[in-house]
């Protein structure tokens, strides 16, 4: 289902299911998001900072959860997305993105839903938890 | 080690201001990376059709927008910080949203470091900066907040 009146509190999305990351993916995205950080892309630069392997960007997996939220209500309802990162994707890793409605309020002449976000790996891992706030319908 | 004390009168150091043109083949390959498959988002005819003027700016693209200089100009800001760029991680990320951006529009980053603290004895610092992101003709588009995290390199 989409965002629409039916949604109330405990509303599921339906989840995002990701192919796991790939070094290509790394690749891609890199230059894609501007993110040229060369610990996600030079493993000599991870090494020479202690790690065993490069990591995907944090911002990949935000990209994600922005892609959970506009496969859900056009993107023009989003008014805000907040996210942490708990713990980084190593390559390989097979992330999945869920949402969950945690409370529908009227703010601005809106009916807002607040939406609990979360990355999880195919190990159980969280890698990201987040919030977001989505307009349902005008009133 | 412990990373050098990040001076906390860098607090409220507002960064110089870029514009950056959002350009649709960055857009493209945005959406190829992140497995995007909604038309909208690729295909420019897609998006006047669901009333976009052109390809809308996806919910996190704005967090690199003025980024893909290269490290040395992207990261320049936290090196004159004295932190090292292989200790930085990214703690978290907001975005408050104004207006849709689209390809085409000339938008406006306007950073500031907002606050600067330290856990865990020092081992751990946290540098928070928001970033404002206007049109050319001024209208808000949204509000960006990072945290970094500077941890201890071991290596």
């Amino acid at each position: 289902m989409t965002g629409t009146d039916e949604t109330t509190v405990g509303t599921e999305l339906p989840p995002l299911v990701l192919p796991p990351i790939s070094r290509t993916t790394l690749a891609l995205f890199g230059p894609a998001s501007g993110d040229l950080n060369p610990i996600h892309l030079d493993l000599d630069v991870a090494r020479s900072a202690g790690l065993d392997d490069v990591f995907a960007h944090g911002m990949l997996s935000a990209a994600h959860l922005g892609r959970l939220l506009t496969g859900w209500v056009d993107q023009r309802r989003i008014r805000s997305l907040s996210t942490r990162f708990v713990a980084v994707t190593p390559v390989h890793g097979q992330p999945t993105c869920t949402g969950r409605v945690v409370s529908v309020t009227e703010v601005d002449g809106e009916r807002r839903a607040e939406l609990a976000l979360a990355v999880t790996l195919a190990d159980g891992t969280t890698t990201l938890t987040g919030t977001a706030v989505v307009a349902l319908e005008e009133l | 080690m412990s990373p050098t004390a990040v001076d906390p009168s860098v607090v409220g150091r507002v960064l110089p201001e870029r514009e950056v043109e959002v350009e649709r083949g960055r857009l493209r390959s945005f959406a190829l990376a992140i497995g995007e498959t909604d038309p909208v988002y690729t295909d420019v005819d897609a998006a006047r059709a669901a009333g976009h003027p052109d390809l809308p700016v996806p919910p996190t693209f704005l967090f690199g927008v003025g980024l893909g200089r290269g490290a040395e100009q992207d990261f320049g800001w936290i090196a004159e910080l004295g932190i090292d760029i292989r200790a930085v991680l990214h703690g978290d990320q907001a975005f408050t949203y104004h207006a849709l951006a689209h390809a085409g529009d000339v938008l406006t980053l306007a950073p500031r470091i907002v606050d600067v603290y330290s856990r865990k004895g020092g081992a751990l610092q946290f540098v928070v900066r928001e970033t404002a992101v206007r049109r050319a003709d001024g209208t808000p588009v949204a509000d960006l907040r990072e945290t970094l995290v500077v941890r201890e390199i071991t290596a």
